[in-house]
């Protein structure tokens, strides 16, 4: 790959004046390298992937006048830690400390614009090598325009805490940057050994938590704009139902109302507050066209291996020949229910459309996409709209599809005014775009060793990335499965000498999307629960067992050292002690290895689950502490999934349609242990948001089944 | 009729449909944001504020009931600056990821803490029934037995 840094080597700079002095980094050269490292044959490693564009002028650090420096980040903050991670692989290269950075949401008219996504976990991983790169180019800028002022040679100054120093003379970031006019950029100069990082690889705190614990208004939701309206969109209650026309007589004349809206794809009301157009949505009466009263079964009935599009997806030797004599094939089936994203923050946004320009503030995930599905709406060139991405409540993949915000742009052109709009809690559990149900076969042979001569993993599942703006079509065609629903569907063990892993493909009636981990939860539930059950017929321990069947290669290596590391902590053992097991299993996951032990007991008939001890493998954790948390949270969502939660289908409704009916873990039901164990074994970070997500259901499981002897096949496990 | 109440020290006085949630009256007229809308349903706790000592959902709680209490709202938990014992405690364990829930929860902390100083494991299982879709439960235990030790110390110092 070429690094050579076209339209960005000789470029002169711009110092912007109208946010104060500021040194504006250009970064065109991110886009081509990093998207060409993208597609089909990073899925599955998972090479951190940064697709930035930028445009004239990209803009990525600010040098304020009291030396404090703002890093813009085209990555969005939904409680991955991102911003502290991105501020921590900044600060090294620019000599300054953690107290001199603030990281702040990158807007796109700033033309820092991320082309993909924030999700897949891949922020830090793909901006390790670029940010660190900018940074150090800039301390050079810096440097070179000081020893100008200074009138000293280069090599003579020193970069340490925001200051350039030479023998007694000293001058801040921020005097340099007031003292330049035009700025020329250097060759990128070499990074800093690992070792000598200051900030990468310390637990520092989180940049937002005071803001956090304050109740600051960091969220979509929180954000406000003059004379601000409210809005409200009917949504319908049916699976497929399609707008036809709406009766607004009575919701007209209803207290606060100022304006009905009727398009010909929707209906919405503005009014003076919140309840008042919430209470006008309600007296609106839309009719509605459905072809088909969708019940769980009819979903059901589609998800089944057998049944729709196959792919093969993995193959080693020839399993289907090993496979062909049922009589000695062990067989298992295994299901996932439909899962809600259920983040605590509603969908919405704040929008505000002038003659020839909008603004729209908001919680995405898909800056880029957001603004052109916004300007399309509004027969605006992209570069008329401005998304400014605020603090996400929660991510998880439900804000990678934002058709709301174009919604929301409509109303607010259609009074002049900014209008604020949000979904309530049943629009937003029937209008989620859900992690898809799930079927898993699999079959496996012993040989006479007790080995696996020969496994096969088949998944049916609802689209992931399918029909996802994402994704461009050509890509999805190349790839020709759904890399979404079948992540985590690989076969990890390569020492076994006939394997193959095959996905089914089916489109459903409803939208199906990226849920935190994609297909990792179940996919690794099915595999791992079926390798308990093989390791218990051929008579050995489930652990043994695993490690017997891993290749000798880097990512077996990995993979090895954190089932050993998760198994030595917790003291792991194939027996019942004092009424709780322990169960085990492990994933690999966008190159991350991951293994978990739950130490779990049967209490009043429930599943109680009372340790998680967990090893994990990032590579260089830029933040330990985020690792950690990162680890923590995944095992208690993925816990919550696997244990409680499902969406059905009744009478063409998705439902339920409020927490508490939609059961989902609480304080009572986590492990009140968690003990996380960070390995790092590889030269670079990888994704830690996700990977964690993948062994929890089939460890509960394993540990189930040796409590009370029953193979739990179905999620959720509690249902 | 006007609705007066007393909302972090400060009494206020309000024109207002007496039905309207709380919640809604606390952010949009008196613009303090710190208070979540999570569900409208009483269900999952984001909204949750102290009126007269409670922990209350503010989402489905109209506020004419509110007339004449004393509601106190994350704005109003840290006096002077200092931050309330579990805000420090939170601070210290490091617990909000996406941060979203994260008012309610310290909330109803916070109101827990005056009815048990010394929680158990079983009374945090009992009384803290709000929603966090991040998982931040581990550290939120560690950060409520922590915020007692940091309560009942200042107590102990206020009495020597």
């Amino acid at each position: 790959m070429s690094k050579k840094k076209k339209g960005f080597s000789r470029r002169k700079f711009i110092v912007r004046s109208a946010i104060g002095v500021g040194v504006l980094l250009g970064s065109g050269y991110l886009a081509a390298p990093y998207y060409r490292r993208t597609v089909a044959g990073a899925v599955d490693k998972a090479e951190g992937m940064y697709m930035g564009k930028g445009q004239t002028p990209p803009l990525w650090f600010e040098v304020k006048a009291d030396n404090q420096i703002i890093l813009y980040s085209p990555k969005v903050e939904m409680g991955q830690g991102t911003l502290t991670g991105l501020a921590q692989l900044a600060t090294d290269e620019l000599e300054i400390s953690i107290e001199q950075i603030q990281v702040v949401h990158a807007h796109t008219a700033s033309g820092n614009i991320d082309q993909f996504s924030t999700g897949g976990s891949t922020s830090i991983s793909g901006l390790w090598q670029p940010l660190r790169e900018l940074a150090a180019t800039m301390r050079e800028m810096l440097k070179n325009e000081a020893a100008r002022i200074l009138q000293l040679p280069v090599s003579d100054l020193q970069a340490a805490n925001g200051q350039i120093t030479a023998g007694d003379k000293t001058i801040t970031y921020g005097e340099v940057v007031a003292q330049t006019e035009e700025w020329t950029i250097p060759k990128t100069p070499e990074l800093k050994p690992i070792k000598e990082l200051k900030h990468i690889g310390k637990p520092l705190p989180r940049l937002d938590l005071k803001e956090k614990v304050t109740g600051a208004p960091i969220f979509g939701i929180d954000a406000e704009l003059p004379d601000m309206l409210y809005g409200a969109i009917v949504r319908s209650e049916k699976i497929g139902a399609r707008y036809l026309d709406a009766d607004t007589s009575r919701a007209e004349n209803m207290p606060g109302v100022i304006k009905i809206v009727k398009e010909p794809d929707f209906v919405g009301v503005i009014a003076d507050s919140f309840t008042h157009a919430e209470n006008a949505k309600l007296a609106i009466r839309a009719q509605w066209e459905t072809d088909r009263n969708w019940q769980t079964r009819d979903i059901r009935e589609m998800i089944q291996v057998g049944k729709g599009k196959p792919v093969s997806i993995q193959k080693k030797g020839n399993p289907g020949r090993q496979l062909r004599d049922e009589t000695d094939t062990i067989h298992a089936e295994f299901e996932s229910p439909i899962g809600a994203h259920a983040q605590m923050e509603p969908n919405g946004a704040l929008a505000y459309v002038e003659e020839d320009k909008a603004t729209v503030i908001l919680s995405t995930q898909v800056t880029n996409i957001t603004r052109k599905e916004v300007a399309k709406r509004l027969g605006f060139k992209p570069d008329q709209v401005d998304i400014q991405p605020t603090y996400l409540g929660g991510g998880f993949g439900r804000r990678l599809h934002t058709p709301h915000a174009a919604q929301v742009a409509v109303l607010s052109r259609a009074v002049g005014k900014p209008v604020k709009c949000f979904f309530s809690r049943k629009e937003e559990f029937q209008h989620d775009s859900f992690r898809p149900p799930t079927h898993h076969v699999l079959k496996a042979k012993l040989n006479e060793a007790g080995q696996i001569e020969a496994m096969e993993h088949n998944v049916s599942s609802g689209d992931v990335m399918y029909g996802s703006a994402l994704l461009p079509a050509f890509v999805q065609k190349l790839i020709g499965s759904d890399v979404g629903a079948w992540r985590g569907g690989m076969i990890q063990y390569g020492a076994i000498p006939n394997y193959e892993a095959i996905s089914w493909r089916v489109k459903l009636p409803f939208a199906t999307s990226w849920w935190r981990s994609l297909g990792l939860l179940a996919n690794t539930f099915a595999i791992e629960s079926f390798m308990d059950e093989l390791a218990l017929k051929a008579g050995k321990d489930p652990v043994q067992f695993r490690l017997e069947h891993i290749q000798d290669d880097q990512r077996g290596f990995r993979l090895k050292e954190v089932i050993k590391a998760a198994t030595e902590k917790a003291k792991y053992k194939d027996e019942v002690v004092d009424g709780r097991a322990m169960g085990f299993a492990a994933s690999t996951d966008v190159n991350t290895p991951c293994a978990q032990v739950a130490e779990v007991s049967i209490e009043e008939g429930r599943i109680k689950v009372h340790k998680v001890t967990c090893a994990i493998d990032p590579g260089i954790a830029v933040n330990p502490d985020q690792v950690r948390a990162q680890c923590e949270g995944s095992i208690n969502m993925g816990l919550s999934a696997a244990m409680y939660e499902q969406m059905e289908v009744n009478d063409g409704q998705l439902q339920p349609i409020i927490y508490g009916p939609y059961r989902m873990a609480m304080l009572k039901d986590a492990p009140k242990e968690i003990d996380v164990i960070i390995l790092e074994n590889d030269d670079k970070p990888g994704g830690v948001g996700e990977p964690p997500l993948g062994p929890i259901g089939a460890a509960i499981a394993n540990a189930v089944f040796r409590l009370t002897g029953e193979r739990l096949r179905k999620m959720p496990l509690e249902g | 009729m006007p609705i007066s109440f007393t909302i972090n020290g400060q009494p206020q006085q309000l024109e207002v449909d007496e039905n309207t949630p709380l919640l809604w009256v606390v952010r949009d007229l008196l613009d303090l944001k710190g208070s979540k809308f999570g569900c409208g349903m009483a269900a999952c706790g984001a909204c949750t504020l102290i009126i007269d000592g409670e922990a209350i959902r503010s989402c489905t709680y109209p506020v004419k009931m509110a007339a004449g209490k004393n509601i106190t709202t994350i704005e109003g938990l840290s006096a002077e600056g200092q931050l309330h014992p579990v805000q420090q405690a939170w601070m210290e364990e490091i617990v909000p990821q996406c941060g979203y829930c994260q008012s309610g929860f310290i909330m109803a902390a916070a109101a827990l803490l005056e009815k048990h100083p010394q929680p158990s494991d079983q009374d945090i299982d009992d009384n803290i029934l709000n929603i966090c879709r991040c998982g931040t439960y581990y550290r939120m235990r560690k950060a409520i037995h922590r915020a007692a030790e940091i309560k009942n110390t200042q107590a102990q110092n206020q009495e020597s």
